[in-house]
C-alpha cells in the first residue's frame, strides 16, 4: 500500500507541512463554509513553538502587549507547571481580530492540525464575527493596532516617567480593571484605530494652549457652593458611575495626562475582553459543534482515515468531559461539555424533537434546518440567555445537574431541586444567573464626591445575598483607588434596605503628580 | 489565507516582563534562594531551579466577592442519589465547593517558579565581591586595551570614519548650499535644448550664466573638505587581569573526617562560583597535605585517603613552587582557600606563619583559612573561638593583611561564613584595608 493509496485522503500519518495545512483548510471549509453556512473571518495562521505559546499565554493570548510584572508573573507560574508536567498547552490560541489569527503549535500532529482549523478558523471565528456581544463590543480590524500603539506609549511612559512611576499606574489600573467596563453600549462604538490619533491630537491641542503666563494669573477665591448644586454637581461628574476607571481617568483632579492614557488604555483593553467573559460556553460550544461536524464530515467524504479519526475522537471526548462535582478532577462546569452539549441537543430537537421538546423549545423544535437555527442562536445570545432559552431538560438530564443552596445560617447545605419536572426551570434560571456577568461581579459604584470639602470619594457595593467583599483584597484595591484619587476614599457596604454592613477606607499614600 | 512560520521569530518575548516581575519579587526571591541553597547538594549549587516565595507580595488584588458568608447557589453535575429536600453537611472552608472556592482567586499561600542558573546566582551571590580585586587589576596593567573613544580632527589615514566624515561634509554642503550635481546636469540639459530648438538669446544668456556661476561655486565649496574629516580616537585602558587561580589546600590526614571534607568540599565550590562569576578563566590547583603536600586531581582530593602526621607548611611551600612555576604574579590573580581541622604539629606553628605572611599574602589576592569542626562539637557561644593549634598561630596574623579565618561546624554555617568573608564592605573601611 502506497501513501496515497486512496486519493481522497487529506494525509496519513501524523506528519504536516504547510502545503498540507493549506489542504486541510481548504476541505474545512467545503464542509463550514459551504455545508454549514458558516461565515468567518478570513483567516491568518500562524505556526509557534512552545516556548512561544506560553509567551502567548502570559499575555492573554495576544501577540502583542504593553509590559508589566504581572504577565511576568503569569509566565513562570505557566512554565513551571507546564516543565513540571502539570499542566499541558493549549493545541491552539484565537485571537478575535481581522484576519482571525490563529496559532497552532508545532508538536501538534497532521490529525490535531486539521481539528484545530477546525475548532479555532471556522468555529471561533464565525462566532466572533458575528455574535452581537462581539459585533457590539469589539473592534476586530483595530484591536492589534492599537494594541501595538498601547505597547509603544507605555514603553514612552517608561523611559520618561521611569519604570516604577508606570508601574504604579498600571497595578492600580489592573486593580480596578474588574471594574473598568461599559455594560450598557454607548452611543459611540469603540473604535481602536482612532485612540491613536487621538490621543496624539490631544496632546498637540495641549501643546498649542500651553501657555507659562497662565501659571501668574492670581486665582480668585473659593466660591461657597449651595446645596442646590447638589444635583446638578452629581449630575455633571456623571454619577452614579460603575465604570470605576472611566470615572478616575476622566475627573481624578491630580492625575497628569500620560497617567490617564494608562488607564484609558487598560479600560479599552480589557472592554475588548469583556464579550469573552460573557460567552465563554457558547464560544467554545460553538468551535467544540463546529469542529465535531467538520471531523466527522470529513471522515464520512473519506478525506481523513479512521486512525486519525479516532485520534480525533480521543482528543475530543477528553476535551468535552464533564466530571462529576464528586470526582477529584471536577473544577466547575467544563464550558466545553455544555456547549458542546446543548448545541447537539439543539440540533436534535430541529431535526427530531419529542414531546418534550416541543413543549420546552416549541419555536425550533423540528424546524428541520439545524445549522440556521444554530447560527442563529449563535448570532443573538450570550451565555446568560443562551442557558436560560436552551438549556433543556434532556441536557439538565444527561448532566445529572442539581442545584445547593448554602445559607449562612442554616446547619446544612440544602439540595433546592435535581433534574425533574420541578427542578428543570429552577435549575435553569440558576444556572443561567451563574453565567450573568452583571450578577457574578460585585455590584460597585461611585456614589458620591465631596468637592466642596474635603474631597473624600464615596463608592457603595451593593451587597446581594449578604456576601460581602472579600475584605484584605477589597482594602488594597481601594488602596489603589485612593492614590488614583489623591485624596479620601470611602467604600461602603449596603444590602438592599440600606443597612450598612461594612466600611472601608484608605487614604493615598503618595499621590499621583 | 495565509500561513506565517513564527517559530523562527526571536523567543523570549516574556524575557522584559520576567525581569521585571523578578525585580518586583526581588527581596523574597533572594529570601528564597538563600534558603533553597541550604538544602541543596554541592553539585546543583550555582544550578536554577525551582523556588516558592510568599504570595502575599506579587498578588494582584481585584474587587471580587467573599468566598465565604451570606447565601449562596451552586449548581454542580453529576447527580447521583440527591432528591429535592436533601441536606448536605458542608465541607469544610475551602474544599468541596470546587470551582466556586477556588475561582475566587489565586488561593495558594506560595508561588512557585524556576529561575534560571543565571537568575538564581544573581540573586545568590548578590552583594558580594572580591576584597582587593580593584587594586590588583590597576597594579598589574602591564597590558594595555585600546578602546574606541569618541572621534578626533587627526590621526592617520587608517582610521578615518567615513559615516562621520560624510556626514559632516553633508552638514557644511547643505549650509553653504553647494549646488547638488543633477540641478547642474539639468541646467545643461536645458541650455543644450534651448540651443538645438534656437531659443531666446537672453534666456539662454541667463542660463549660461547660472550655470558657470553654480559650477563655480561647485568648485569653491568642495565635496569633501579637509575640516570634514574625522578619524576615530582610541584610548588605552589598562586591561584587567582575567585570569585567577584558586588553591585548594586541605589537610587530609587521619582526623580530618568525611563530614569535615565534606564541609570544606562546599566551602571550595563556593569560592569557585563565585570566582568563576568575576574572572573569565579560573584555574583550581588541589594541593593535599599530611606530613608532605602533594598537587593531586580532584577526584583524589576529596575522595583518597593519607595517613601520616600533620605539617601544614609543606602545603604552603608547595603552592608557592607551583607559583613560581605556572603562575607569575603579574598574570594572575591568586586565591586560596585552606581547610583543616586545625592540627598541626606545634614545631612547624612558626614557618607557617613566616611563610604564610611573608611569603603567601604579599601574593595572593585573598587567603581564606576555613576551620572545619564536628557538628556535635559543644558550639561556644559568645567568646569561644576554637583553639587549636594553627588557630592560635593564626590569630598573630596582622588584621591588615588578605586574610581570613572562620570556623565552621554545620553544613548551613557554610553559606553565611562564605557571605561574611565576601561581604561588600563600606568603602572607608575596604580602603583602610587596601
Amino acid at each position: 500500500m502506497t501513501m496515497l493509496a486512496d486519493s481522497r485522503l487529506l494525509f496519513s500519518g501524523p506528519d504536516w507541512d504547510f502545503d498540507l495545512i493549506r489542504r486541510v483548510h481548504e476541505a474545512c471549509g467545503e464542509i463550514g463554509i459551504k455545508e454549514m453556512g458558516l461565515d468567518p473571518y478570513p483567516n491568518q495562521i500562524e505556526v509557534i513553538t512552545v516556548e512561544q505559546m506560553l509567551d502567548a499565554y502570559a499575555s492573554t493570548g495576544m501577540p502583542l502587549f504593553y509590559r508589566h510584572w504581572s504577565f511576568g508573573k503569569h509566565f513562570a507560574r505557566n512554565e513551571a507547571l507546564y516543565r513540571k508536567g502539570y499542566q499541558g498547552l493549549a493545541y491552539e490560541i484565537v485571537i478575535n481580530s481581522n484576519p482571525c489569527i490563529v496559532y497552532i503549535m508545532e508538536e501538534n500532529s497532521a490529525t490535531m492540525q486539521t481539528l484545530v482549523l477546525a475548532h479555532a478558523g471556522y468555529g471561533h471565528s464565525h462566532f466572533f464575527k458575528n455574535n452581537y456581544v462581539f459585533k457590539q463590543w469589539t473592534d476586530a480590524d483595530g484591536i492589534l493596532d492599537y494594541l501595538d500603539f498601547a505597547r509603544s506609549f507605555i514603553a514612552k511612559c517608561e523611559d520618561r516617567y521611569g519604570q516604577e512611576e508606570v508601574e504604579r499606574v498600571l497595578d492600580a489600573a489592573h486593580a480596578l480593571q474588574s471594574h473598568g467596563v461599559h455594560r450598557f453600549p454607548r452611543k459611540r462604538m469603540p473604535d481602536l484605530r482612532s485612540e491613536e490619533k487621538r490621543e496624539e491630537e490631544r496632546r498637540r491641542h495641549g501643546e498649542q494652549l500651553f501657555n507659562d503666563l497662565w501659571r501668574t494669573v492670581p486665582t480668585s477665591g473659593k466660591r461657597k457652593r449651595s446645596r442646590d448644586d447638589d444635583e446638578r454637581r452629581k449630575a455633571l461628574l456623571g454619577i452614579p458611575e460603575e465604570n470605576l476607571l472611566y470615572f478616575l481617568e476622566k475627573t481624578a483632579p491630580r492625575l497628569a495626562p500620560w497617567q490617564r492614557e494608562v488607564l484609558r488604555i487598560v479600560r479599552l483593553i480589557n472592554q475588548y475582553f469583556y464579550p469573552q467573559r460573557q460567552t465563554k460556553v457558547m464560544n467554545e460550544g460553538c468551535a467544540t459543534y463546529v469542529h465535531h461536524r467538520i471531523m466527522n464530515r470529513l471522515h464520512e467524504k473519506g478525506q481523513i482515515d479512521d486512525g486519525s479519526f479516532l485520534e480525533f475522537l480521543h482528543s475530543h471526548t477528553s476535551v468535552v468531559l464533564q466530571p462529576a462535582f464528586d470526582d477529584r478532577r471536577f473544577s466547575g462546569i467544563n464550558p466545553y461539555a455544555l456547549g458542546f452539549a446543548m448545541c447537539c441537543d439543539i440540533e436534535r430537537v430541529c431535526t427530531n424533537p419529542t414531546d418534550e421538546d416541543r413543549e420546552w423549545m416549541g419555536d425550533i423544535a423540528g424546524n428541520g434546518d439545524a445549522y440556521g437555527t444554530l447560527r442563529d442562536i449563535w448570532a443573538n445570545y450570550r451565555d446568560e440567555s443562551f442557558v436560560s432559552q436552551f438549556l433543556s431538560p434532556r441536557v439538565i438530564r444527561e448532566f445529572g445537574l442539581f442545584r445547593v443552596v448554602d445559607d449562612e445560617d442554616e446547619e446544612e447545605m440544602n439540595v433546592a431541586a435535581i433534574h425533574d419536572e420541578r427542578g428543570y426551570r429552577k435549575i435553569r434560571r440558576a444556572l443561567s444567573r451563574h453565567y450573568d456577568i452583571a450578577y457574578r461581579d460585585p455590584d460597585i459604584q461611585i456614589v458620591d464626591v465631596d468637592l466642596a470639602g474635603d474631597r473624600k470619594l464615596i463608592l457603595q457595593h451593593r451587597v446581594l445575598d449578604g456576601v460581602l467583599l472579600e475584605e484584605t483584597d477589597a482594602e488594597r484595591v481601594l488602596q489603589h483607588v485612593a492614590d488614583l484619587w489623591g485624596y479620601d476614599v470611602k467604600l461602603i457596604e449596603q444590602d438592599d434596605t440600606g443597612a450598612l454592613l461594612a466600611e472601608h477606607a484608605a487614604q493615598p499614600r503618595r499621590p499621583f503628580m | 489565507m495565509h500561513i506565517i512560520d513564527r517559530r523562527l521569530n526571536p523567543g523570549g518575548k516574556s524575557f522584559a516582563n520576567r525581569q521585571r516581575f523578578l525585580r518586583r519579587a526581588r527581596a523574597q526571591v533572594r529570601r528564597a534562594v538563600r534558603e533553597a541553597s541550604s538544602n541543596r547538594s554541592i553539585k546543583d549549587a550555582g544550578k536554577g531551579g525551582e523556588i516558592s516565595i510568599p504570595a502575599g507580595g506579587v498578588h494582584e488584588p481585584n474587587l471580587r466577592r467573599s468566598s465565604q458568608g451570606g447565601v449562596r447557589d451552586y449548581v454542580l453535575p453529576g447527580n447521583k442519589k440527591y432528591v429535592e429536600g436533601d441536606t448536605i453537611p458542608r465541607p469544610d472552608q475551602g474544599g468541596g465547593q470546587g470551582s466556586r472556592a477556588s475561582d475566587s482567586g489565586e488561593g495558594e499561600d506560595e508561588f512557585r517558579f524556576a529561575l534560571s542558573d543565571e537568575e538564581y546566582l544573581d540573586l545568590y551571590l548578590e552583594d558580594l565581591e572580591l576584597p582587593d580585586m580593584a587594586k590588583r587589576q590597576v597594579a598589574g596593567a602591564h597590558s594595555v586595551q585600546w578602546r574606541q573613544a569618541g572621534f578626533s580632527v587627526s590621526g592617520p589615514p587608517a582610521r578615518i570614519s567615513v559615516p562621520r566624515t560624510l556626514k559632516h561634509s553633508m552638514s557644511r554642503r547643505i549650509a553653504l548650499k553647494r549646488p547638488k550635481a543633477d540641478e547642474i546636469e539639468a541646467l545643461r540639459a536645458e541650455i543644450e535644448r534651448l540651443e538645438r530648438e534656437g531659443g531666446h538669446f537672453d534666456e539662454l544668456q541667463e542660463l549660461r550664466a547660472e550655470l558657470e556661476k553654480r559650477v563655480l561655486r561647485t568648485k569653491r565649496i568642495p565635496y569633501i573638505d579637509p575640516v570634514d574629516v574625522r578619524y576615530r580616537r582610541l584610548e588605552s585602558t589598562p586591561k584587567p587581569i582575567a585570569k585567577a587561580v584558586m588553591f585548594c589546600l586541605m589537610d587530609v590526614s587521619g582526623s580530618m573526617n568525611e563530614h569535615m571534607k565534606d564541609l570544606a568540599k562546599r566551602f571550595y565550590s563556593l569560592l569557585y562560583l563565585f570566582l568563576n562569576r568575576r574572572y573569565e578563566h579560573v584555574d583550581v590547583v588541589f594541593i593535599r597535605h599530611t606530613h608532605e603536600a602533594q598537587e593531586v586531581d580532584e577526584q583524589t582530593f576529596f575522595y583518597s585517603r593519607e595517613t601520616g602526621g600533620t605539617v601544614v607548611s609543606t602545603a604552603l611551600f608547595k603552592m608557592m613552587d607551583i607559583v613560581r612555576d605556572r603562575y607569575p604574579v603579574s598574570d594572575w590573580n591568586i586565591y586560596a582557600a585552606q581547610a583543616s581541622d586545625g592540627d598541626n604539629t606545634s614545631s612547624d606553628n612558626a614557618v607557617v606563619l613566616a611563610q604564610l605572611r611573608d611569603v603567601i599574602l604579599p601574593i595572593c589576592q585573598y587567603y581564606a583559612y576555613v576551620e572545619v569542626g564536628m557538628d556535635d562539637e559543644e558550639e561556644h557561644p559568645g567568646a569561644g573561638e576554637p583553639s587549636t593549634n594553627l588557630w592560635r598561630a593564626y590569630r598573630r596574623i596582622p588584621d591588615d593583611q588578605p586574610f581570613a579565618m572562620r570556623k565552621v561546624r554545620h553544613r548551613r554555617d557554610i553559606y553565611p561564613v562564605f557571605r561574611e568573608l565576601f561581604a561588600r564592605r563600606p568603602e572607608g573601611v575596604a580602603a583602610e584595608g587596601g
